[in-house]
């Protein structure tokens, strides 16, 4: 996507909480205008803790954040035109459906027709204009989740920021609401700013990632990088599967490298940062990577799992070297293995992803 | 079915038996004598009079013809007044309170609440014997303002509608701080950040969003203040030194000192009704605008 304005940045921000308990270290982080930003980490690595601070809830310990390049890190939340969608939705029960999507244009004072009319604009762009007049306790979680993302959009945010929004809505709905939720963000234009723990949703919707992790924020960059070149151990492991394998950096030709593991187990990788001959270091292996059936490498299958789209294999390279290797299922019956079969295996040098630690 | 419904039948008749032993039949009592003839020695004789109604409303002239006398109606409006004011002041003081301790960590909101509890372990009249001394001339209060070069007696309280007031707020707060905090301690708080996420000022979360869902809390709380306040005796005798005389003075008065039995059970049942009016017309007034009064 083309370079956009910058919508939010933090610079250097930390917040540790009375008790002592560092949930932000030093974190800096440009998410640009009309942009699809995921947080994205497991719990406790400080995701929601940057989203709080940014909608005003927390106040930073250190560090500044703008908005617009304009430092709003000292203001209450009432005063952010930033607007969150909640992990539990947290629609006002005592109000109608059309009286909580209004509420942020009440509060800012709005004329009672342009109210009316962006309630109306709100509910249509969720598909939930019929619903106006009904209570929350008369939605399904769905529908709920529906009038809290109307509530956040109706007085139009710089920024919206999303909590976690689809994790209390079952698994059918949620994979639903991805591709809802990226048609919104696109007909809207809004900057979305959301945080999660799925790595499946963060890849399905983002634009860019920041995988988090002990409140530092791992790696930044598009779906494709995260999963495809993980800086470090964390990042890797954390986004889809992966295999880990630890050698010694063996010969280094420009940006090649060879990686021993033991004798005559080689891994042809791509070197990343600056190792010098006889390191120690460990690359990832994506299993869908790893070709059966061909190659240089020799294997015996310990595990074979079906898995219909595809089969799982577990394979032993020797020197207590175990891989797994996703292989399509494309063509029915043909290069199936199993348990106990000796295999050849094929490593590519650009599927070897060589770690930062 | 039969079975069941004799057995619900059966399961719920202890506590009819308790309403009607101890709320219906005493009330009725009440009715009862309040309809007698008054025995001078205490007591009642039996026999249909309706006596007692009448006085509440007039006095005889020389000449037995009736002419109309205010002062008990006076009495009941400066009660109700009173009582509305109490109740209020209440609400004000009792609100940030109960705020305050539901929003607390759990275990400490135990505490909180226990504190809340603490002065019932004590009798009321003894409790507001205390506030004579910290409301009389060279009382507590008085005396600090003396070192402060106060004239002695400046801030005598004692005995003033302030003092009946203080006596009051302070019997009956706990009635208004125990149903707020039950009603507060089940909202979710998220809501007041979602509320100040939407542009709302501390006091617009407050408006918009904390009083709508305390507001079964708040009714509660406001009723267990209004009606015992009206027919509270001991603070405005005590405190108040029965200067102006309450409604529950005086039909505490009618019933130990003055041995007017029946004329004690008609204000008594005026009383009752006159909260029992208000009620309705508040019931009425909320369904007129169709406000939902629970949460769900």
């Amino acid at each position: 996507m083309a370079e956009n304005q910058p919508a939010i940045e933090a610079r250097g921000v930390s917040k540790v909480f009375p008790g002592g308990v560092r949930a932000l270290d030093n974190v800096s982080v440009t998410i640009r205008e009309n942009e699809f930003f995921t947080l994205l980490g497991p719990s406790g690595c400080g995701k929601t803790t940057l989203l709080r601070l940014i909608a005003g809830f927390e106040f930073t310990t250190a560090g500044e954040i703008l908005l617009h390049g304009k430092e709003i890190a000292h203001l209450p939340p009432d005063k952010r035109p930033v607007n969150t969608v909640f992990q539990h939705y947290a629609l006002f029960p005592h109000m109608t459906v059309a009286h909580n999507v209004g509420f942020g244009l009440r509060m800012q004072g709005k004329s009672a027709s342009e109210i009316d009319r962006a309630v109306q604009e709100s509910l249509a762009l969720v598909k939930m204009s019929e619903y106006g007049a009904r209570r929350p306790s008369q939605l399904s979680g769905g529908q709920q989740q529906r009038v809290a993302f109307a509530r956040a959009l109706a007085p139009r945010p710089q920024v919206l920021l999303l909590d976690e929004p689809l994790s209390a809505l079952d698994l059918k709905l949620r994979q639903a609401m991805r591709s809802e939720l990226k048609t919104l963000q696109r007909e809207t234009g809004i900057t979305f700013v959301f945080v999660t723990h799925d790595q499946e949703e963060a890849l399905t919707m983002s634009d860019r990632i920041a995988v988090m992790s002990a409140g530092k924020i791992q790696q930044i960059g598009a779906p494709l990088d995260i999963y495809e070149s993980p800086v470090n151990h964390f990042v890797a492991d954390f986004i889809g599967d992966t295999n880990f394998v630890e050698g010694r950096l063996s010969n280094i030709e420009g940006e090649n490298a060879a990686l021993t593991v033991s004798d005559g187990f080689t891994i042809e990788t791509r070197l990343n940062g600056p190792h010098k001959l006889g390191d120690k270091v460990a690359v990832a292996l994506r299993p869908e990577k790893i070709s059966l059936g061909k190659g240089a490498l020799k294997g015996r299958i310990a595990e074979a799992v079906y898995l219909g789209t595809s089969t799982f294999y577990s394979v032993d390279l020797g020197a207590g070297v175990i891989v797994s290797v996703r292989d399509a299922n494309a063509l029915s019956g043909e290069g199936h293995f199993a348990t106990g079969d000796e295999v050849s295996v094929d490593i590519p040098a650009g599927a070897a992803r060589m770690l930062a630690d | 079915m039969q079975r069941t419904a004799t057995s619900n039948w059966l399961g719920v008749a202890p506590a009819w038996f308790v309403i009607g032993i101890f709320g219906v039949l005493p009330m009725f009592i009440m009715l009862a004598i309040s309809f007698m003839v008054q025995d001078p020695y205490g007591g009642v004789e039996w026999g249909y009079s309706h006596e007692a109604y009448i006085q509440f409303l007039f006095e005889y002239d020389l000449d037995d013809s009736l002419l109309f006398n205010p002062i008990y109606i006076n009495i009941m409006l400066r009660s109700m007044g009173l009582a509305a004011i109490t109740t209020v002041l209440c609400l004000i003081v009792g609100l940030p309170v109960a705020y305050f301790i539901a929003r607390q960590p759990e275990e400490k909101r135990n505490l909180f609440m226990l504190l809340v509890t603490i002065p019932f372990w004590t009798n009321l009249l003894i409790r507001t014997y205390a506030w004579i001394l910290i409301l009389t001339r060279n009382g507590v209060i008085d005396a600090r303002f003396q070192a402060l070069g106060f004239e002695p007696g400046t801030f005598d309280l004692l005995y003033t509608n302030e003092a009946i007031l203080i006596g009051l707020v302070y019997s009956y707060l706990p009635f208004m701080v125990l149903p707020l905090y039950a009603s507060l301690e089940k909202m979710d708080f998220r809501l007041i950040e979602a509320a100040s996420d939407l542009y709302a000022s501390k006091w617009q979360a407050a408006r918009h969003v904390i009083i709508p869902l305390a507001k079964p809390g708040i009714i509660a709380g406001s009723l267990l203040v209004f009606i015992p306040s009206i027919g509270a005796f001991i603070a405005p005798d005590l405190l108040g030194g029965g200067k102006r005389l309450m409604l529950g003075s005086l039909i505490h008065f009618q019933f130990a000192t003055a041995r007017n039995w029946p004329f004690g059970a008609a204000v008594s049942i005026l009383l009752m009704v006159f909260v029992m009016v208000a009620l309705l017309i508040y019931n009425r007034a909320n369904k007129g605008q169709g406000v939902a009064m629970g949460g769900h």
